[in-house]
């Protein structure tokens, strides 16, 4: 039952990463060994253009979304009942009950308004960008207030009583016992980011088009064997870069283990 | 740290500006200039409410509803009926192994979900090997395609959200004491017994964090209906794209969005509320 499980999982992913090595033009027969889609990809100015767009998107959205999201999450965890910490609460997981339709609408009507009145922002990169920061911030502060409320408040008081100020107990104190937490946020931002079609596509301008946004007009004309070749080359990047973590978590559990005996 | 309560207002000023754009744009024609809606309230209330009657008077608009839910609730029962003896086996795991069979879970959730959902076309194209398989079953016709069918949706839905139900509900089985099934059987009750008796209601947290994860985000699901289901599978996210995008109504597209809060946010962010508040209840006791 359980391998049935993970064969559901994975097939649909090997047989891609299967038919991107195929030499047939077209996408479901197969054409034998060869790595034309592959050159084909690297030549492809437009979806090489689109990648590193969304890369540089979901990289500004991140690491704004980690600085709000720690904000609130500290906020939501450290200064107990503060007036309307309730509304913030509720505002915080707005977002992610949001879809993406309602979300990508709402934000760009908003945009629209602001530009009307003060000229900005010129709707492009900026406002899939900002779109993305609201997003993705939401699941940070999630991260970063479970992280801070497993923890012990007890080091950040007595360096209070030692008579550090508020902003060097954070930075002295705070970060680097969150920092596996802020990692653990940027990457979820920029992977959410990087996935998102929907809200792209609502607040996007002229020339601002993302790689999802390619991918899926091209998906709707049919099966491309390019984007195989994507998708394999994606799949092992995630690959490597969740075992990389794997291991490092890992190793960190052992010498943890280590240090206690 | 006064700052940072400055500082965590913005995301929350975001919010509530949009959560605002809805409300205050939702009654305006594109185009029109923010400030002139203060000034004529009487027109914005016109068209208001026109908007929401022609959400009401055309049945596709409430089709459109009943249908996100059909496919978010169907899709759900098979994350967790293929979800939880896949999170059941990472719990009994040995622990070595449980890290690696939750990496492996994770895994296909970090690539994305489009992609994933591209991934699932060339299964269930005509020549595909599902449609294939269904066929030698002589469940479909031959030249058939499972793809743009409500099933593709269903599979495409299940396919992209079964992390999420596995991901909580292993981390419940994880905790469950297993002493208790040992005791069980000890007093003489049969396997599905001891399941049924004890381990689906102490799951039972799991299976409800879970299913919220899956269903939530399934009802307004707008990229697997649209490339994987049928002309036919009208879900209100693939309605409100094509009222924005191809016939470029904004007013209409806004009212769905309201409809959109009123129908699916609303009722999650109340039911969240009601179960942290009897939660806290219950720490209390």
């Amino acid at each position: 039952m359980m391998a049935l499980g993970y064969a559901f999982l994975y097939l649909p992913i090997v047989s891609v990463i299967v038919y991107s090595f195929s030499g047939s033009d077209r996408a479901t027969t197969w054409g034998g060994f060869s790595l034309k889609w592959y050159a084909a990809l690297a030549q492809n100015e437009q979806i090489l253009e689109a990648a590193q767009r969304s890369l540089i998107i979901a990289a500004i959205s991140a690491t704004a979304a980690v600085a709000l999201g720690t904000a609130s999450g500290l906020a939501l965890s450290r200064f107990g009942r503060f007036p309307g910490r309730g509304i913030l609460s509720l505002m915080n997981s707005a977002p992610m009950v949001m879809p993406d339709v309602m979300l990508g609408l709402s934000s760009l009507l908003l945009f629209v308004g602001l530009q009307q009145v003060f000229g900005w922002p010129e709707r492009g990169m900026t406002t899939i960008t900002l779109a993305h920061i609201t997003l993705t911030a939401c699941y940070v502060t999630v991260v970063v207030r479970s992280r801070m409320t497993s923890m012990d408040a007890s080091l950040e008081e007595a360096a209070m009583d030692l008579g550090a100020k508020p902003w060097r107990v954070f930075f002295v104190i705070t970060l680097p016992l969150i920092a596996p937490a802020l990692l653990a946020g940027w990457l979820l931002a920029f992977t959410l980011s990087l996935d998102d079609l929907v809200i792209a596509s609502f607040t996007s301008g002229p020339g601002s088009t993302t790689l999802p946004m390619l991918v899926y007009s091209k998906v709707k004309l049919g099966v491309t064997p390019e984007i195989n070749a994507l998708t394999s080359i994606i799949v092992v990047l995630v690959a490597i870069g969740v075992s990389v973590a794997g291991v490092l978590m890992h190793r960190r559990e052992r010498k943890l283990a280590r240090s206690q005996n | 740290m006064l700052w940072l309560a400055l500082f965590f207002c913005v995301p929350f000023l975001i919010v509530l500006k949009i959560s605002f754009a809805e409300s205050v744009f939702g009654q305006v024609p594109p185009y029109t200039p923010l400030l002139e809606t203060a000034e004529n309230g009487a027109t914005t209330l016109r068209l208001h409410a026109a908007n929401y009657a022609a959400l009401l008077a055309d049945p596709l608009y409430i089709a459109a509803y009943l249908k996100s839910l059909l496919f978010a609730s169907v899709s759900t029962l098979c994350c967790l009926l293929l979800g939880y003896p896949i999170a059941y086996g990472i719990a009994r795991a040995p622990r070595l192994w449980r890290l690696l069979l939750l990496v492996l879970v994770i895994l296909p959730f970090w690539t994305s979900s489009l992609l994933r959902t591209y991934a699932l076309i060339g299964l269930l194209r005509a020549n595909g090997w599902l449609s294939q398989s269904l066929v030698g079953l002589g469940l479909l016709e031959p030249g058939q395609a499972v793809l743009h069918t409500n099933l593709a949706v269903y599979i495409g839905i299940t396919y992209n959200y079964l992390p999420f139900m596995i991901l909580p509900l292993a981390a419940t089985l994880i905790r469950l004491d297993f002493t208790l099934l040992e005791a069980a059987a000890d007093l003489g009750a049969k396997p599905w017994q001891a399941f049924r008796r004890i381990t689906l209601p102490l799951s039972f947290p799991g299976i409800l964090a879970g299913s919220l994860l899956v269903f939530i985000p399934a009802v307004g699901e707008f990229v697997i209906p649209d490339v994987l289901g049928g002309p036919d599978a009208l879900t209100i996210g693939r309605v409100l794209w094509t009222e924005f995008f191809t016939n470029r109504d904004w007013p209409l597209s806004a009212a769905i969005a309201v409809a959109m809060l009123l129908l699916i946010v609303l009722p999650t962010l109340l039911f969240e509320y009601i179960e942290n508040r009897r939660v806290a209840r219950e720490a209390q006791s």
